[in-house]
C-alpha cells in the first residue's frame, strides 16, 4: 500500500474518510490496511479512546474510536464502515492500531498550499486534536494530529478498574 | 534470511570471549576449592591464551595485552613454580571483571595498572621457594635458539571457511628466517581434483628464537581441525615440548585412506578444552519469529478443528486431527529449543558468593542441585535479578558470623543451597540458608513502624512472612552495601508476578529460611479456562484455578451484603466480573464461582458460564492497554476474535482490599 504512494507535486497523498458526514483525512504512508468490519473486544479499565482491541493478522491491536476525539456520538457500524490500521510512533515506540471509519472515501494529494492553520474560534472540536483544515472545492478536509490524539489516551491514567473499584 | 548476510566477526568475538571467559571463572572458582588441581590450572590457561590471541586477531589490543600479564602468572602457576593462592584467585578474578569490560570496549589504564600491580606482588608473594622473585612480565621463554621445524596441513574445505594458508605462510615469516616446503603427496588426480579445496600440506623450518607460543598462535584459529606439529630443530631434543600439554606426535599421523575432513586430524589441539558437541548457536530473535509462527499455527489449527467438527465430510476430519497432532508436537519441540539448564543461571551465583564472602567477614559455601532442571530462557533471563536479591539477602542477613555460628553450635561456614526441579508445569527453585531464620517478631515490629499493617491485626504465619516482600520493607538495623535498603525484596516479588510464579516462605528461628519461588516453564502458551462474562470471553491461567462450584442462589442474593461464600468451611470472598467489568447485560441464571489461588490466598470469580479448556498463546497488549491492571495479555480464540487473560494475582489483591474495606465500613 505504501509503495504506491508517491509525492507528487501537488504535495502528499492522503488518505480520505468519513465520520459523521465530516471529511477527514490522514498521510496514506502511516496507513497499513484497510479493513471490513470485524468483532472487536472491549478492554474493560482501558481509556475510552482505545476501549476496544481485535485481532490483526495475529497481533492484538488496539481499535480506537475517533469519533470520541470529535466530539461525535457512537453509532452502529454501517455497509460502509471499515477499519484503517495505521502505524505511528507515540512515546519513541511504534505502535499499529485500527479505527473505525463511517466510509473510506479516496486517496488524493492534498496541496501544502490549500492547508490552514485551525481558527481559534468556532471550531466544534478540541483544537489540539485538528493539525490543519484544508480545502477543497467547496469541501473542508479535516487533518486530524493523531499524536496529539493517542499520546492523551496513553498518558490516561489507567488505573481503571482498580480505582472505580 | 539472505540479506543478513555473515555475522560480525566482532560480534562473534564478543560472544566467544563471554564464553572463555565463563569457563575461566568457573575453573577459577572449582580451583578456590581444589587449589592443587592440574587440570583447572590447564583450563585457566589455555581459556586465557585463548582470549589473549583471538583478541589481538580483532584488535582488542588492550584485552590482548592485558590478558598476557594473568597468563603469564598462571603459566607461573603451571609450571608449578607458583603457587594458586587464595589471593591469586581473587586478582585473576578481579582480572576477569576488567577483561569483561575491555571485550565490551572499555578500558581502565589506571584499574588495569593496578591490577598488574597487585598481580604480580601476590605472584612474587605465591612463588615461596621456587621464587626467586621472578618479574612476571619476563616469563622464561620457551625459545629455542636454533628455531622450530612446523609441519602443518589443513582440512580440504578450509578455504571455504576464508583461511587463506597463504597469509599463515606470511606470519610465519614474519617471525624469523624460514624455508617453506610444501608437501603435495596428497595431492589428487588431475580428474578427482576439486580446486575449491586444499590438497597441500607445508614443511616449514624456521631459524632462529623464536618463542613456541608465537608459532601457535599463527595457528589459534584453524589448530581445532588441522593437523599441526611443532618440533625443535633436530639435535636439540629439551623436555620441553613435552611438558606441554598433549603436544602432538612427532609427525602428522597419515589420513585414513578417504579421509573425511575435520576430525581425522592428529591430536588437534583443541584451545578451549570443551568437549566437542553438536550445538548451534541461533540468535533468540530468531527463535522467538518461530514461536510466533507455531503461536500462529496452532490457532488456525484449533479453528479447523471447529470447522471440521461442525461438518460430516470424514476425511477433513481426519486431515484435521493430524494436523492437530502435528501442530501439537511442533509446539513441543518448539518449546523444548527454548529451554535451557538451570546451570547457566546457577553458574552465575557461585562468583556472587564468593564475592559476598569476602565482604561480609563470613564463611559462606554454595550448594547446587538439580541444574540440569530445564527452563524457558526468557524466565532464565529474568530469574536472575530476583535471586541475586534472595541470596543476597540470606548471605547478609540470614548467614551468622562465624563466632555466632560457633556459639549456636553450627558449622563455622554458613551454607546456601540453590536448588532446581519441576513439578508438573512448574519449576520450582528453592534457595535455602542454614543462618539465623527471619525474626517474626522484628519483622512484625518494622511493618507496624512503617504502617503496612496494624498493631492488632491478625495475620497468618505465611502472611507475616510475606510481608518481606512489601516495598519499603527492610528489617536490617543498618544499611549495609548489601542490602537492607528497602528495595530489592518487593522487586523479587513484583519479577515472581511477573512471570505468573508465586514466592513460598519458611523459616524456622535458629535454622534457617527456605524461599521456594514457582515459576511457570514457559511464558509463551498456557492451559487456560475459557469462560464468559456477559458477551465477552476471558481466560483463566488453569494453573491458578482450584476448583469451580455454582453461585447458590441464597449466596447470591446476599447482594448488597458481603460476597463471601463457605467453602468447606473456610470463607471466600468473590469477585462478580460482570460488576467489575461494568457489563449492564441481565446475568445468566446460573452463575459460576471459579476459585482461583495465587499461593495461600483464595477468591472466587463469578462468571456466567464456563466453556472449557483452552490452549492460550499469549500476546502482549498494545502500549495503550499495558496499564490496565485486570489483564496479563490477551489470545486469538479458535473464531479470530480476541480473548483477555486475567490477571490472577491483581484480581485476587483487588477483591481482597476491597473485603478489607467492605469490613472496616462495618
Amino acid at each position: 500500500m505504501t509503495e504506491q504512494t508517491t509525492k507528487t507535486d501537488n504535495g502528499e497523498e492522503f488518505l480520505h474518510f468519513e465520520l459523521q458526514g465530516e471529511i477527514f483525512a490522514l498521510e496514506a504512508i502511516v496507513v497499513r490496511e484497510i479493513l471490513d468490519v470485524i468483532t472487536a473486544t472491549a478492554v474493560p479499565g482501558a481509556p475510552e479512546l482505545v476501549h476496544e482491541v481485535i485481532n490483526f493478522r495475529g497481533k492484538i491491536i488496539p481499535l480506537a474510536d475517533l469519533r470520541l476525539a470529535f466530539d461525535m456520538e457512537p453509532t452502529e457500524p454501517t455497509i460502509d464502515s471499515r477499519i484503517v490500521v495505521i502505524e505511528i510512533e507515540l512515546d519513541a515506540e511504534e505502535i499499529w492500531l485500527g479505527f473505525r471509519a463511517d466510509k473510506v472515501l479516496e486517496v488524493a494529494s492534498v496541496a501544502p498550499s490549500s492547508c490552514e492553520e485551525p481558527p481559534m474560534v468556532g471550531l466544534r472540536w478540541n483544537r489540539d486534536h485538528v493539525r490543519c483544515l484544508a480545502q477543497r472545492g467547496d469541501d473542508v478536509i479535516i487533518i486530524p494530529d493523531l499524536p496529539a490524539i493517542f499520546e492523551k489516551a496513553l498518558n490516561a491514567s489507567s488505573a481503571g478498574i482498580a480505582a472505580a473499584a | 534470511m539472505s540479506e543478513q548476510g555473515l555475522p560480525d566477526p566482532t560480534a562473534t568475538f564478543r560472544i566467544e570471549a563471554a564464553d572463555v571467559l565463563n569457563e575461566v571463572e568457573q575453573a577459577l572458582l572449582d580451583l578456590t576449592e581444589r587449589p592443587g588441581d592440574r587440570n583447572l590450572i590447564d583450563a585457566v590457561f589455555r581459556g586465557l591464551h585463548t582470549l589473549k590471541g583471538s583478541g589481538a586477531m580483532f584488535g582488542f589490543d588492550a584485552l590482548a595485552g592485558f590478558t598476557h600479564h594473568c597468563e603469564s602468572a598462571f603459566d607461573q602457576v603451571r609450571k608449578g613454580a607458583v603457587a594458586a593462592t587464595p589471593e591469586l584467585i581473587s586478582i585473576v578474578l578481579n582480572a576477569q571483571d576488567r577483561m569483561r569490560a575491555l571485550v565490551d570496549g572499555n578500558v581502565d589504564e589506571e584499574r588495569q595498572n593496578a591490577i598488574i600491580a597487585q598481580l604480580t606482588a601476590a605472584v612474587e608473594a605465591a612463588s615461596g621457594d621456587a621464587g626467586d622473585g621472578v618479574d612476571i612480565a619476563d616469563v622464561p621463554s620457551l625459545a629455542q635458539a636454533e628455531g622450530w621445524r612446523v609441519m602443518f596441513r589443513l582440512p580440504p574445505e578450509c578455504m571455504a571457511n576464508g583461511t587463506n594458508p597463504l597469509f599463515l605462510l606470511d606470519e610465519l615469516r614474519d617471525l624469523g628466517e624460514c624455508e617453506i616446503t610444501a608437501s603435495t603427496d596428497k595431492l589428487p588426480s588431475l580428474a578427482e581434483l576439486d580446486p575449491r579445496e586444499c590438497h597441500i600440506g607445508w614443511d616449514v623450518v624456521l631459524r632462529g628464537a623464536i618463542d613456541k607460543d608465537d608459532i601457535e598462535d599463527v595457528f589459534i584459529f584453524v589448530m581445532d581441525d588441522m593437523e599441526l606439529s611443532i618440533e625443535p630443530l633436530a639435535s636439540q631434543v629439551t623436555d620441553d615440548t613435552a611438558a606441554e600439554d598433549g603436544d602432538p606426535p612427532a609427525a602428522p599421523t597419515p589420513e585414513e585412506a578417504g579421509a573425511s575432513a575435520q576430525t581425522t586430524g592428529t591430536d588437534g589441539r583443541t584451545t578451549s578444552g570443551k568437549p566437542a558437541n553438536d550445538t548451534l548457536r541461533v540468535p533468540a530473535e530468531r527463535l522467538d519469529e518461530l514461536m510466533d509462527r507455531v503461536g500462529q499455527l496452532v490457532i488456525a489449527q484449533s479453528r479447523l478443528s471447529q470447522i471440521a467438527h461442525s461438518d460430516v465430510n470424514l476425511a477433513l476430519r481426519s486431515v484435521s486431527e493430524e494436523i492437530e497432532r502435528l501442530s501439537g508436537e511442533l509446539r513441543d519441540t518448539m518449546m523444548v529449543l527454548r529451554m535451557v539448564p538451570v546451570s547457566t543461571l546457577f553458574g552465575r551465583f557461585r562468583r556472587l558468593v564468593h564475592d559476598l564472602s569476602q565482604e561480609t567477614g563470613k564463611a559462606i559455601t554454595l550448594t547446587t542441585d538439580g541444574e540440569g532442571t530445564e527452563v524457558d530462557k526468557t524466565v532464565i533471563e529474568r530469574l536472575f535479578d530476583p535471586l541475586v536479591h534472595i541470596i543476597r539477602n540470606s548471605c547478609d542477613h540470614g548467614l551468622e558470623l562465624p563466632e555466632e555460628r560457633i556459639a549456636a553450635g553450627k558449622p563455622e561456614s554458613g551454607n546456601v543451597t540453590l536448588c532446581a526441579h519441576q513439578a508438573g508445569g512448574e519449576v520450582v527453585i528453592t534457595i535455602r540458608d542454614d543462618g539465623r531464620g527471619i525474626d517474626r517478631n522484628r519483622v512484625r515490629a518494622k511493618a507496624e513502624e512503617n504502617g503496612l499493617i496494624k498493631p492488632d491485626q491478625v495475620l497468618s504465619d505465611q502472611e507475616l512472612l510475606q510481608l518481606i516482600f512489601h516495598p519499603g520493607f527492610s528489617t536490617a538495623a543498618k544499611v549495609s552495601n548489601l542490602s537492607g535498603r528497602g528495595v530489592g525484596m518487593d522487586v523479587v516479588k513484583r519479577t515472581i508476578d511477573s512471570l505468573r510464579g508465586t514466592i513460598e516462605v519458611a523459616s524456622e528461628p535458629g535454622a534457617g529460611s527456605t524461599i521456594a519461588l514457582r515459576i511457570p516453564l514457559t511464558l509463551a502458551i498456557i492451559e487456560g479456562l475459557l469462560v464468559r462474562v456477559s458477551e465477552e470471553r476471558y481466560v483463566i491461567p488453569l494453573s491458578s484455578v482450584e476448583e469451580c462450584i455454582e453461585l447458590s442462589l441464597e449466596d447470591d442474593l446476599r447482594h448488597r451484603g458481603r460476597s463471601l461464600i463457605s467453602l468447606r468451611g473456610a470463607l471466600v470472598p468473590f469477585l462478580r466480573l460482570r460488576e467489575l467489568f461494568a457489563s449492564t447485560k441481565k446475568p445468566d441464571r446460573f452463575q459460576k464461582i471459579i476459585v482461583v489461588s495465587t499461593g495461600s490466598e483464595r477468591v472466587g470469580l463469578v462468571v456466567d458460564q464456563i466453556i472449557g479448556n483452552h490452549q492460550t498463546v499469549i500476546k502482549s497488549m498494545s502500549a495503550f492497554h499495558r496499564g490496565v491492571a485486570s489483564f496479563a495479555g490477551a489470545t486469538i480464540l479458535g473464531d479470530g476474535t480476541v480473548a483477555l487473560i486475567l490477571d490472577v494475582p491483581q484480581l485476587v489483591a483487588l477483591t481482597q482490599n476491597r473485603e478489607e474495606r467492605l469490613q472496616a465500613a462495618g
